[in-house]
C-alpha cells in the first residue's frame, strides 16, 4: 500500500504550528492513486489542518509534502500547480452567494483553465447532473437546501477535473435528513475511482468506501489500517475509546 | 419698497402650493418644499426678489447660482471616482501579508487622514505647481485635494468591507486555484461593495458638500456663485438659502440613487 510508486501524495514528517499549539506532530502518510482514504479523530487532533496542508490553506512548518509528484513548497508555481491537480469541499460549503449556482461551477473552468463560456458550461451541468441537481442551475445558493449547497460545491471542485478530492467533514453542518444525499454523491465518486482524503465521522460511509482508515489524536496518527482491522482491532487504547463513543450510538 | 412686497408675497403664495402638493406626493420632495418654507416664513424681512424667477434680474440671478451646479457636480463626481480607485489601491496593501505592504496602507492613511480637507486643497492649489513645477487649474487641483483627501477614508472603508468577507470565501476560490486578481474580482469584491454600499453613498454625499470648500481657490461652483451674487445684490440670506437648497436637492438624488442600487444589487443575491 505505501509503494512509492503509486504514490499521488506522500507526506514525510510534516509538522505544523498554531502559535505554541503543535497542530502536526511528524505526520507521514502516503496516499495511493485512486485510494480512498478516511481521516478520524476527536476534535483538535489535526485531521483538518492534516488535508488543508495538502492544498496549501495552511502552511506546513516541517516535513515534506508532494502532491502528484510536485513538493509543494513557498515557490507560488509549485502551489498552484497542486491545487490545480485537488478539489476541496468545506464543511460549511463556502459556496460563493452573490453567483448563481451555475455561475459558481463555471467560475474555475472559466478563469483559470480558460474554456469557453459554452464549454465550461456544458461542463457545469454535467456535473450538476452527477450531484442531481441539474435543475437547480439557475438558483443562488441561499435558495437551496444544505445537502443541495453541498452536492453544488462537489460539483464545483469537480467541474475542475482534479485527480485528487479532499473533502473536510462534509456532512457536519448538514440537518440529520440531508446526510444521505451528500454522502450518496460521495460514495458515487469513489465508486468511480476518484483518489480521495474525507475527513468524516460517518462511520457507516467509512466502512463502505475506504481502502485506508486513519485515526489521529493530538497532532498525531495514531492508527493507520484498513477498516476491516480498523473497526474490528484496533491496536491503540486511544482509538478503541473513540470508535466506542463514536459507535454507541 | 411696496412693489418689493408685493413680489414677496406672490411668491410665498406660489411656495405654498408647491409645498402642499409635494408633501401629498412623496416624502423627499416635501422634505425639500418644508425645509424651503420653514425657512422662507413669508415674513417682511426676506427679499425673495432676488431670486424671483419672475423678473429678468432674478431670472438672471437664478440662473447665475444653478450655472455652479455642473461645476459641483462635475468635480464630486471626477474625485469620487478617482478617491473609489485609490481607496482600493490602498486598501488592498492594507490586507497583504508582507508587513512592508500593511506599513504604506497604514502610513498613507494616517497621514492623508490627518490633513485638513480645506489645508489639502490650499496646498495643492498654491504649493503643488511649485513643487513640481506644473500650472494647474481650480478644477484639477479641487479634484486632486478631494479625491486624496476621501482615498484615505474610502482606503479604510474597502479594508473594513474586504475583511468582513469570511474567510472561507478566499478559501473556496484557492481551492479552485483562482488567482489573487480573479479572486478580489469576482468574488470578494462584488460581496464586499454590497455590504460598504451605504458607507460609499456617505462618502458621496460628504463629497458633495465638500466639494463647496474648492470656492476658496475661485472655482465656479454653487457656493463660489453664491458668494459673488451675495457681493452685488446684498441678500445673503435668500441667496445663502438658495445654495441650501441646492446641496439637499443634490444630495437627496444622490441617497436616492444609493438605495435604488442597494434594492438592486440585494434582489441579485436572493433572487
Amino acid at each position: 500500500m505505501d509503494s512509492p510508486g503509486n504514490a499521488i501524495i506522500t507526506l514525510d514528517g510534516v509538522g505544523k504550528f498554531f502559535g505554541d499549539f503543535r497542530a502536526l506532530n511528524e505526520v507521514t502518510l502516503s496516499v495511493d492513486f485512486g485510494e480512498r482514504v478516511v481521516v478520524c479523530g476527536p476534535s483538535g487532533s489535526g485531521k483538518s489542518t492534516l488535508i488543508r496542508c495538502i492544498n496549501r490553506l495552511e502552511r506546513h512548518d516541517s516535513g515534506r509534502i508532494m502532491v502528484d509528484g510536485v513538493e509543494m513548497t513557498d515557490d507560488p508555481r509549485s502551489i498552484d500547480t497542486i491545487r490545480r491537480e485537488v478539489g476541496m469541499v468545506f464543511q460549511q460549503f463556502n459556496l460563493f452567494p452573490h453567483l448563481t449556482v451555475l455561475q459558481n461551477l463555471t467560475l474555475g473552468p472559466l478563469r483559470v483553465r480558460k474554456l469557453s463560456k459554452s464549454e465550461s458550461e456544458s461542463r457545469a451541468m454535467h456535473y450538476l447532473e452527477r450531484v442531481q441537481i441539474p435543475e437547480q442551475a439557475g438558483k443562488y445558493p441561499a435558495q437551496l437546501s444544505g445537502g443541495q449547497q453541498q452536492r453544488v460545491a462537489i460539483a464545483r471542485a469537480l467541474c475542475m477535473e482534479p485527480r485528487i478530492m479532499l473533502f473536510d467533514e462534509p456532512t457536519s453542518a448538514l440537518d440529520p435528513e440531508m446526510i444521505a444525499e451528500v454522502l450518496e454523491v460521495m460514495v458515487q465518486l469513489a465508486e468511480s475511482g476518484m483518489t480521495m482524503m474525507c475527513v468524516t465521522h460517518e462511520m457507516g460511509f467509512a466502512r463502505r468506501v475506504a481502502d485506508q482508515m486513519v485515526f489521529m489524536d493530538r497532532g498525531e496518527i495514531v492508527e493507520k489500517a484498513p477498516p476491516e482491522r480498523f473497526f474490528n482491532d484496533p491496536h491503540s487504547e486511544r482509538c478503541k475509546r473513540f470508535l466506542q463513543q463514536i459507535l454507541a450510538h | 419698497m411696496i412693489r418689493t412686497a408685493n413680489g414677496a408675497s406672490a411668491f410665498c403664495n406660489r411656495y405654498w402650493l408647491i409645498e402642499k402638493a409635494a408633501v401629498n406626493t412623496k416624502l423627499q420632495i416635501g422634505l425639500l418644499a418644508g425645509a424651503g418654507l420653514s425657512l422662507a416664513g413669508c415674513s417682511a424681512n426676506w427679499g425673495w426678489y432676488v431670486v424671483s424667477p419672475l423678473t429678468p434680474k432674478g431670472q438672471s440671478n437664478l440662473q447665475f447660482l444653478l450655472a455652479g451646479l455642473q461645476q459641483t457636480i462635475a468635480l464630486s463626481l471626477t474625485a469620487i471616482l478617482i478617491s473609489v480607485v485609490v481607496g482600493l489601491l490602498v486598501a488592498l496593501p492594507g490586507l497583504s501579508e508582507r508587513r512592508g505592504l500593511r506599513a504604506f496602507n497604514r502610513i498613507y492613511v494616517e497621514l492623508v487622514r490627518a490633513v485638513p480637507i480645506l489645508v489639502l486643497i490650499l496646498w495643492v492649489y498654491y504649493g503643488l505647481p511649485q513643487v513640481a513645477n506644473v500650472s494647474i487649474n481650480v478644477f484639477w487641483a479641487g479634484v486632486i485635494a478631494l479625491a486624496l483627501s476621501d482615498s484615505a477614508f474610502q482606503a479604510e472603508i474597502f479594508r473594513a468591507g474586504i475583511q468582513s468577507i469570511p474567510r472561507g470565501q478566499h478559501e473556496a476560490a484557492k481551492s479552485i486555484s483562482l488567482g489573487y486578481l480573479d479572486t478580489m474580482r469576482f468574488v470578494i469584491l462584488p460581496q464586499a461593495i454590497r455590504r460598504i454600499l451605504p458607507a460609499l453613498g456617505n462618502q458621496f454625499v460628504y463629497m458633495l458638500k465638500m466639494s463647496s470648500l474648492v470656492s476658496v481657490i475661485g472655482m465656479q461652483e454653487l457656493t463660489r456663485r453664491a458668494n459673488e451674487l451675495v457681493v452685488t445684490e446684498y441678500r445673503p440670506l435668500e441667496i445663502y438659502t438658495i445654495l441650501v437648497l441646492e446641496y439637499l436637492v443634490l444630495i437627496l438624488i444622490v441617497s436616492a440613487g444609493v438605495r435604488w442600487l442597494e434594492s438592486r444589487l440585494q434582489t441579485d443575491k436572493r433572487g
